[in-house]
């Protein structure tokens, strides 16, 4: 017991769990904009897998990462809106074509990356670069705080950034209104002249273009090369963490950070004598109980609230 | 009508198989330096020996277990992808009894498998209850579910059933006693074949022959029009998701007793997944999972033989995979012609109509 709060009250602990966060926010904050437009993303594992390599494969080619970044990031919006042309025009339901997508991904970037890189695991043959680390002045000279949260990868800041662009977005901006006005009664967002399909397909390309910082975050970030399925379910984490978050910006990042602390646990936990693979269960068994949790308690909220409502309505005696 | 909206769909879905295997080809012509060779090892291959004929057949078994598995849940709109962990799980835990219990020979196989399949029965069970009593998304928890399985199951093996004299991370030694026996001599086709063909007909027969397996399709096309019929939903959508998981981790167990000496997987071993293809292409009808399995198997020992013999790599199955799921589920492709055919043959049942009413009132 001692050993494990010496592990979790250091600064390293929490430098590694705004780490480890990073990939899972974007992809909540993606899983949350094509959600508030009323299509769930399950295709965010497979996006981020093919960017991550689209990152490490241009990084490599233009020997520069900010390059790299920018073509996984036009690959990512690209797929989301592959994504789209499917659900929407060819009205594929769009957890299938999501599936599809996650199949394709996981063969394809091992296909691509025997091709260019020789290899099946892993890119470590090609020179690819990574996005710079950033220390913050002034705030790396404060004790305990400076460690934690300076000297970060770009895009972890960018992430911490995106919630309150996401928040801004979603809840001030026309656009952000349509989504929600889509997702919440497409017909009657309809009726006001918002094109539904639209939305959706922007809404898409949009969740497309997030997770894909995520994916070229964990092959240009959290690690300097590509190896197979290195997303490893941080796509489907993301999806529990925004539904955790009741599909708010600000709530999806605290559940992201919820499940980046499990993460960061169950990889400094294994410096404990803890069998390695229970401690790797944790993230995904806290994720199903934060899952339960949360949907427990708005349906509860919502019953009183219908209580509530018919009490109301009771004629009075 | 019905026959024509029949051959149309099948026409459908022959059409987007014929797109994915030409874009396959394709990039099979563009990658390859021996394109002669690798395609015909590609389509041809399976087909060359008995042996690789064996191979396509052997691995048929595992696909129409999870493609049965997935086929019922999806039957009960039930977005359960936890056929995958279900199938790990039931390999995991009939290994032990594989493994532990002294059985007689016929017995101990069956125990096993029985075991597995509850096994697997709980694990994609759990996300069900969770939907039903606390509204918890099936689809977001059968996914965890998938990882928790796998890190429990290794758990389970590494900590109680390592063989120590083992080099690698093994279990012991399977018991003789609890493997199933090969049935075609020269190839590794083993009993668990008939099994499958025997899950292939009760499946079919209980989606389509008795009333339970009709308030499942009926709760899956409306689930309110279900309820207001007076049909409980909640334990339709959660008996569908069980006996998915029951056929799936039966599956794994039978899939370990028929081909492993000992449990050796480390990875998931993705069949969860191969069923979501095999039950879109079946159409989640049980009596064309087996055309399903058996196409998908041949795509993938094809491409096994073809990275051997050249130098394409057998990860292009995922692309021909990929293109085809979607299109197959694809409402919207060839919509336009589906109209076009509906029309022309309204039409047509008009001017006959018109033509029969004039001779008849003239």
């Amino acid at each position: 017991m001692k050993d494990f709060l010496q592990i979790i009250f250091t600064t390293q602990f929490g430098y590694s769990v705004l780490r480890v966060t990073t990939p899972i926010l974007f992809a909540a904050l993606a899983a949350l904009v094509s959600d508030r437009a009323g299509v769930i993303n399950i295709a965010l594992e497979g996006i981020m897998l093919i960017t991550a390599l689209t990152g490490v494969l241009f990084s490599t080619w233009f020997h520069s990462a900010w390059l790299g970044l920018l073509m996984a990031v036009i690959m990512g919006t690209l797929t989301g809106m592959l994504l789209g042309y499917f659900h929407l025009k060819l009205k594929t339901n769009v957890i299938l074509a999501a599936v599809a997508l996650n199949l394709l991904a996981s063969g394809g970037t091992i296909f691509v990356l025997y091709l260019i890189a020789g290899d099946k695991g892993i890119s470590s043959s090609l020179a690819s670069l990574t996005l710079p680390k950033i220390t913050i002045p002034l705030l790396d000279k404060i004790p305990v705080l400076g460690p934690i949260l300076s000297g970060h990868n770009v895009l972890t800041y960018f992430a911490l950034l995106s919630v309150f662009l996401m928040h801004y977005f979603i809840y001030k901006t026309p656009m952000g209104m349509r989504i929600r006005a889509v997702g919440e009664n497409p017909e009657a967002a309809d009726s006001v002249g918002i094109g539904v399909k639209k939305t959706q397909f922007i809404a898409l390309a949009m969740s497309g273009m997030i997770a894909s910082f995520g994916g070229a975050y964990m092959s240009m970030g959290y690690v300097s090369w590509f190896s197979r399925d290195m997303t490893a379910g941080r796509g489907f984490i993301a999806l529990a963490a925004e539904a955790m978050g009741g599909a708010t910006p600000i709530g999806s990042f605290l559940a992201s950070l919820l499940f980046g602390f499990f993460d960061a646990l169950s990889n400094s936990l294994q410096l404990l004598r803890v069998p390695a693979e229970f401690v790797q269960m944790i993230p995904y068994v806290a994720t199903v109980v934060g899952l339960v949790l949360y949907t427990a308690a708005k349906r509860n909220q919502y019953q009183r609230m219908l209580i509530k409502i018919g009490r109301q309505l009771e004629p009075e005696k | 009508m019905k026959n024509r909206k029949l051959a149309f769909e099948s026409l459908r879905s022959v059409l987007a198989i014929a797109i994915s295997l030409a874009i396959a080809l394709v990039t099979i012509l563009l990658v390859s330096d021996m394109p002669g060779t690798a395609l015909k090892a590609f389509l041809f291959g399976p087909l060359d020996s008995m042996r690789h004929f064996g191979n396509v057949l052997e691995m048929m078994i595992p696909l129409i277990f999870t493609g049965l598995a997935v086929s019922i849940m999806f039957s009960a709109a039930q977005f359960n992808l936890g056929a995958e962990g279900a199938f790990f799980m039931g390999a995991v835990v009939s290994s032990f009894v594989a493994v532990q219990w002294t059985l007689p020979v016929v017995i101990h196989p069956i125990v096993s498998i029985l075991i597995g399949g509850l096994t697997g029965a709980v694990f994609c069970g759990i996300p069900a209850l969770l939907k039903v009593k606390w509204g918890a998304s099936e689809l977001v928890s059968s996914l965890m579910f998938n990882y928790i399985a796998f890190f429990f199951g290794l758990y389970l093996i590494n900590y109680f059933l390592r063989d120590p004299n083992a080099g690698a991370m093994v279990s012991f030694k399977l018991l003789a006693s609890a493997k199933l026996p090969y049935i075609i001599p020269k190839t590794r086709v083993h009993f668990g074949i008939i099994i499958a063909a025997l899950t292939i007909v009760v499946m079919y027969f209980f989606v389509y022959r008795t009333r339970w397996g009709y308030k499942t399709l009926l709760t899956g096309l409306n689930s309110q029009f279900a309820k207001y019929a007076g049909i409980k939903t909640a334990v339709v959508v959660i008996s569908a998701q069980v006996i998915g998981g029951f056929i799936a981790g039966a599956g794994g167990s039978i899939e370990l007793l028929g081909l492993y000496r000992r449990f050796s997987w480390q990875q998931l071993p993705g069949y969860g997944w191969s069923g979501v293809i095999v039950a879109i292409l079946a159409r989640r009808n049980p009596a064309y999972v087996p055309l399903a399995a058996f196409f998908l198997a041949y795509l993938r020992i094809g491409a096994d033989l073809m990275s051997r013999q050249s130098d394409v790599q057998n990860e292009i199955v995922a692309i021909i995979q990929g293109v085809m799921i979607v299109l197959i589920a694809a409402a919207g492709f060839l919509e336009k012609a589906q109209y076009r055919m509906v029309f022309r043959d309204a039409t047509r049942d008009l001017t006959n109509v018109g033509n029969t009413a004039r001779e008849v009132g003239g």
